[in-house]
């Protein structure tokens, strides 16, 4: 029955973690609680902080690049890169440091348990980032719904500050950072890099076309850097590690560094969520970890992370759970907390509900998202209740191009056709059983678009 | 910052007359807010959450007020509170209901949550029950995948939900 969480992941915390093995993970206590300042200090905390400010920032965002940390939002861009792009120089202003803590990708609960549990890791990262950076000022953009997690982040702020940790000359070091929660009032675009600058501003979060680009001008025209929440949490042991050590955590054929927050969810026998390195076959953490189907429930496709990403078959369990690995199979690795589609689920059904999402949280800026995510939706909605008209399907995969990468101004569009690109080639039968059985019961009563 | 023009007042006379005025708790904390950020304009969120904190809901003079505080068009702020999901523009009940309608609680059977709380509160996600007790809402992914089905009323986390269970849950909530 339903019980009121108090915090994440505990029941999935692997057993032998290690500081050198589970650089995210192996504070965590067994009991849930946060881990506040005295704890977190006692354990290694602060010391990657400590090592990045005594060298320059250009090294610090040298390192990362050299590590091969690789943005853990979706989109799985080099961070050390994005750092190094960053304008700066005695010209130009001191910018801003944002943190990407609106965590709403269908599937993913990764960044709630490190802001829940760990929200000094967070802080000490994005110290080290706005330190590379030379940004001034952080805001962590937090989903409203993350009550819990505003609670901890907040109290842990108000630790570091009081301890000299935040605010004027940084453990003593004379570089000055401020850092403060913002939280966001609902819309998953909100994610989308620009949309989250023009909310945070105040605004509508409609995206912003590129160039300029945040690195160059972002929020109120200032630099500005924006990161997800694992990504900066991954920051803290590379500066106390290094390199080397980071790239050898990931497995072979991983062109990934460091470990990852993976999960798999469904209908599974234990739904979780697992640090692990980059690199592990997707069938592990399916088989091992999650420990495969429930009984008289059989694998029939998954996703690799989120609802932006491919759907894949049984066949490619094997494949590498890393940007290279995923994408040899033909999609992306997202998030990397994949979801199990068994034999029980339409495809057609389970696309319909996705395109719902999409439709409903596009933000209506360019045309192709705004008129054509409902458009998937009507016909998905008809082929679901058997009233499919021929050519409904050459119509879906007309507008998986038309809403496909380089069409509008930001990743929904795409991020939206993905899963129903995949799902169509893997399962077209699935899609023309809505036109060729006409007078077929409907499986799910539709909701009206206009109504949700 | 020169607040000494304001758009509204250009506009005044079409404003409606409902006796909306700002608590002197909101006009503080709004101002607070403002000087977080590097522009009044980005408090217009908090803004809103500040008066919705209070009144349930963000009625039209709260527009007005909020764009007087923050030097902003009142259509600007309009914008922002007709954008945001968790911003209501209408009265809703004493308890909002997210329930998560995301493709892993469609799978872990969440619309059988939904047509329960349907059937038993007698309204249809966006509406608000007749005794004013309860406004049902779908949310994006609550984060709480691997524990599924979810919902959120007010600030508490529900996982697991069966179609038994809901309704007994939200007896909790008076």
């Amino acid at each position: 029955m339903s019980t009121r969480f108090v915090s994440f992941g505990t029941p999935n915390l692997i057993a032998d973690r290690l500081p050198e093995t589970h650089p995210l993970t192996w504070r965590l206590r067994g009991d849930g609680e946060p881990i506040w300042l005295d704890e977190y200090r006692s354990k290694q905390g602060y010391e990657g902080l400590k090592k990045a400010l005594e060298s320059t920032p250009d090294d610090v965002a040298a390192l990362v690049k050299e590590a091969g940390l690789k943005g853990r939002g979706g989109a799985g861009f080099p961070a050390g890169v994005k750092w190094s792009l960053t304008a700066k120089g005695d010209e130009i202003p001191r910018g801003y440091l944002l943190c990407n803590a609106d965590e709403m990708e269908p599937n993913t609960y990764k960044d709630r348990l490190l802001m829940e549990q760990e929200p000094h890791l967070l802080i000490e990262g994005m110290i080290i980032a706005a330190y590379a950076n030379n940004s001034m000022r952080g805001y962590i953009f937090l989903r409203g719904e993350y009550v819990d997690a505003a609670r901890s982040l907040n109290r842990a702020i108000a630790e570091a500050r009081e301890a000299g940790i935040l605010g004027d000359s940084v453990l003593g070091s004379g570089f000055d950072f401020e850092l403060s929660v913002h939280t966001g009032a609902g819309r998953y675009i909100c994610g989308e890099e620009t949309a989250l600058i023009n909310s945070l501003e105040g605004r509508r979060a409609n995206p912003r076309s590129k160039p300029p680009f945040p690195g160059q001008s972002g929020a109120w025209g200032k630099p500005t850097v924006v990161n997800n929440v694992e990504t900066l949490c991954n920051a803290p042991s590379i500066m106390a590690n290094g390199k080397e050590w980071y790239l050898d955590l990931a497995l072979d054929g991983s062109q990934d560094g460091g470990t990852k927050l993976f999960g798999f969810t469904g209908r599974v026998n234990n739904p979780g969520l697992w640090e692990l390195p980059l690199g592990t076959p997707a069938r592990e953490i399916f088989e091992d970890y999650a420990g495969g189907m429930r009984d008289g429930y059989t694998l029939k496709a998954w996703q690799p992370g989120g609802a932006g990403t491919g759907f894949l078959l049984p066949e490619h369990l094997d494949a590498q759970m890393c940007s290279n690995g995923i994408a040899e199979v033909g999609t992306r690795m997202g998030t990397g907390l994949a979801l199990a589609v068994d034999d029980k689920i339409s495809m057609v059904a389970l696309l319909r509900n996705m395109e719902e999402f999409f439709a409903r949280e596009s933000c209506g800026w360019c045309t192709p998202c705004r008129d054509g995510l409902p458009w998937t939706v009507k016909i998905l909605r008809a082929l679901e209740q058997g009233e499919g008209e021929q050519g409904d399907i050459e119509m879906l995969i007309d507008l998986v191009h038309k809403l496909g990468p380089g069409k509008t101004f930001c990743a929904h569009a795409p991020g939206a056709v993905e899963p129903l690109g995949s799902a169509i080639k893997y399962f077209r039968e699935e899609f023309e059983h809505g036109i060729s059985h006409p007078h077929r019961e409907p499986q799910a009563e539709p909701i009206p678009l206009g109504q949700v | 910052m020169d607040t000494s023009f304001k758009h509204d007042t250009l506009i005044a006379s079409d404003r409606p007359d409902d006796g909306f005025v700002l608590s002197d708790e909101e006009r503080t904390a709004i101002e607070h807010e403002m000087h977080h950020y590097e522009n009044p304009r980005a408090a217009s969120i908090e803004a809103l959450k500040i008066v919705q904190k209070r009144r349930g809901w963000v009625p039209d003079g709260a527009i007005y007020a909020i764009s007087d505080v923050l030097g902003i068009p009142s259509s600007d702020v309009e914008g922002v509170a007709t954008f945001y999901s968790l911003i209501f523009r209408q009265p809703v009940g004493r308890h909002v209901i997210l329930l998560c309608d995301s493709m892993t609680c469609y799978i872990n059977g969440y619309e059988e949550i939904r047509d329960t709380l349907k059937r038993e509160l007698g309204i249809v996600p966006g509406q608000t029950t007749a005794d004013g007790r309860f406004t049902l809402l779908p949310v994006c992914c609550l984060g709480n995948c691997d524990k599924g089905p979810t919902m959120m009323v007010d600030e508490d986390t529900h996982s697991h939900l069966d179609a038994a269970g809901v309704i007994k849950l939200l007896e909790a909530y008076a």
